[in-house]
């Protein structure tokens, strides 16, 4: 497996949403896309975050070779803002937050971080004939949240024309959905492998894109690994045992308030 | 329901004279992302003693949107690519026409709905509900409760207000919705547990147990300030202070209002005729924002304060 360069054509991708420091599933994600055969691969951003040791994510990345679009958390943490950018306003959000943000950042090597500072905004690519712009949140901005629910189809449109794009491919949320418009353009949010998707399963997921008969295939990946050791390194860590129940349990328990109504509904909390 | 903003006009009062319009700061729109409609012009059930623009059964300055009409801005909404819709007043459930106005409005994107929550029978929200249900996007139902007991609240927005808004966002509970409880901080810092845990306890016994409560901070002016100067040494946001200010943090970078009588910069403006810019949304677009009002420069000292979450509109980053 390579990673995607800017410029090159592809016919199947891997595409990794946020890694929230979830080493144990980044790699198990890696295998599985080796097992599946993919090309290349490409993690759009956000590997810091809500877990434990985050410096064990980036030997994985290395190794193989995986590109990285930059996020907000790799943005603050390599630039060392006051904060990830997410913009909670929520008091209880925002002492979560707080506490993971400052952890991570304490624990993230200097050789990590200015790994980090070069990290593109973009990463344009083709898949087949198709133009596809890999971002973090959105292609107008790293942190903007785009949320099935929230998002119409006349907006990605515009993102699309502004961009020159067919397809846009983006993570942020952390929960994976897409959504197909015109004769080939297409959004796709690949979800994130650094915490389940608030759906009461403890799987993480991520987005095999693929050439198929000259357009794109998109398949969801649902990703088992051993949650249970990554619950275990996290209360070694004395992160906050809120985040160790979403690991255990498959809901968001925490920075609940960025969700939609819809979204939120769905989920426990 | 129209947005409470402690002003610096006192309520029910002349506002001040707009500065020279040509003298201005304008603010382009960066991209149309929301899309405010003046459902129920300034008609409201209630007269609520902080309601910014002063609405009331008998204020019919701003008159009812027909659906039509919103349908009008609402197909012109599409070829602008807006992100969101929002839905206020008055009360827009004084709109007979409302229920036909969210289902056009939520074939097409999320939708944000204003209310005071005292119009909200079971037969409506059962309605809203199958609305909600049957489109790919939310349906936010804002409800604005002014303290955490009849008395605190009602003395605000008038007899009765408190324990009917509360009834209907038990009953909105019920229904599957998350209602957004928005409330203004009156009270101090010390005593911010105390108030969310009264809050959660008394939206707890009509059953809303994981309410989504929005505290709308103290603004860093406010009506007791100005009350005391005078109008006549008001402050102005002037082309000095917008050079190092991020303008996407004003609400009418990203937004626009459309009403009955036309286009407006933004919601606040309503009763300003330099918030007014132009017949069509498309125009109302390609026009900057005059920044000539006493309101404005309230929300240069305070930021976006009236969209439902971070994101685009109200993100400094
Ligand atoms: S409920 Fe009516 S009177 Fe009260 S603030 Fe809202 S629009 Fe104004
Ligand atoms: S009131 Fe605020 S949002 Fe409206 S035009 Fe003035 S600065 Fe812009
Ligand atoms: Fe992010």
């Amino acid at each position: 497996m390579i990673g995607v360069e800017a410029g090159g054509t592809y016919t199947k991708v891997a595409a990794f949403g946020g890694v929230y420091s979830n080493h144990l599933a980044l790699g198990a994600a890696i295998d599985d896309a080796l097992s599946r055969g993919a090309e290349a691969a490409i993690c759009l951003g956000d590997l810091g975050a809500f877990g434990p040791n985050p410096d064990k994510v980036f030997p994985l990345l290395r190794e193989h070779g995986v590109s990285v679009v930059r996020g907000n958390y790799d943005d603050s943490i390599a630039r060392g803002l006051e904060d990830c950018q997410c913009g909670y306003t929520d008091p209880r959000d925002n002492h979560y937050a707080r506490l993971s943000y400052q952890y991570t950042f304490q624990n993230t090597s200097p050789k990590n971080r200015s790994w980090m500072a070069t990290f593109p905004e973009e990463i344009r690519f083709r898949m087949g004939a198709l133009d596809v712009l890999a971002c973090h949140g959105s292609p107008r901005q790293t942190n903007e949240f785009l949320w099935d629910s929230a998002t119409p189809t006349h907006f990605l449109d515009k993102l699309a024309q502004d961009f020159d794009t067919d397809v846009i491919v983006g993570t942020h949320t952390g929960v994976h959905w897409m959504r197909r418009w015109g004769d080939h353009r297409a959004y796709v949010n690949v979800g994130a492998l650094g915490r389940p998707a608030n759906d009461g399963r403890t799987d993480v997921w991520y987005a095999m894109l693929e050439v198929v008969d000259g357009d794109l295939a998109v398949d969801f990946v649902p990703i088992g690994y051993d949650h249970a050791a990554l619950a275990i390194e996290m209360r070694d860590e004395e992160l906050p045992e809120e985040f160790v129940e979403t690991i255990l349990t498959g809901w968001w328990t925490t920075c609940l308030e960025i969700l939609p109504g819809k979204e939120r509904a769905a989920g426990r909390f | 329901m129209g947005i409470q903003l402690p002003q610096a006009t006192p309520p029910n009062s002349t506002p001040a004279p707009s500065a020279d319009v040509e003298e201005a700061p304008t603010v382009e729109l960066r991209a149309l992302d929301q899309l405010w409609f003046q459902v129920s012009g300034t008609v409201c059930n209630l007269r609520c003693n902080h309601c910014f623009i002063s609405c009331s059964p008998e204020n019919h300055s701003f008159w009812f949107m027909s659906r039509d009409e919103v349908r009008a801005s609402l197909d012109a909404s599409v070829r602008l690519g807006v992100k969101e819709y929002y839905f206020t007043g008055g009360e827009p459930f004084m709109n007979r026409d409302m229920l036909g106005i969210l289902e056009d409005a939520l074939a097409l994107g999320p939708v944000t709905v204003l209310t005071n929550a005292t119009l909200l029978p079971q037969r409506t929200v059962d309605a809203l509900a199958v609305l909600a249900a049957a489109s790919p996007y939310t349906l936010e139902m804002r409800v604005s409760i002014d303290g955490v007991t009849a008395e605190m609240n009602d003395a605000i927005r008038g007899d009765g207000s408190f324990d009917r808004a509360i009834g209907a966002v038990g009953r909105l509970a019920a229904a599957g919705f998350l209602p957004i409880i928005t409330t203004m901080q009156t009270w101090s810092e010390v005593e911010t547990d105390g108030i969310l845990a009264a809050f959660w306890d008394v939206l707890g016994k009509v059953g809303y147990d994981r309410p989504r409560l929005k505290i709308l901070p103290p603004l860093r002016i406010g009506a007791e300030a100005s009350r005391d100067r005078g109008y006549d040494e008001f402050e102005r946001v002037t082309h000095d202070m917008m050079a190092e200010y991020p303008a996407e943090l004003l609400l009418c970078s990203s937004a626009r209002l459309v009403t009955a009588s036309g286009m407006w910069a933004c919601p606040i403006l309503l009763d300003y005729e330099s918030g007014r810019l132009a017949h069509t949304l498309e125009e109302a677009a390609a026009r900057p924002a005059v920044l000539a009002e006493q309101a404005c420069y309230t929300c240069w000292v305070n930021g976006a304060i009236c969209s439902n979450m971070p994101g685009f509109a109200a993100d400094p980053a």
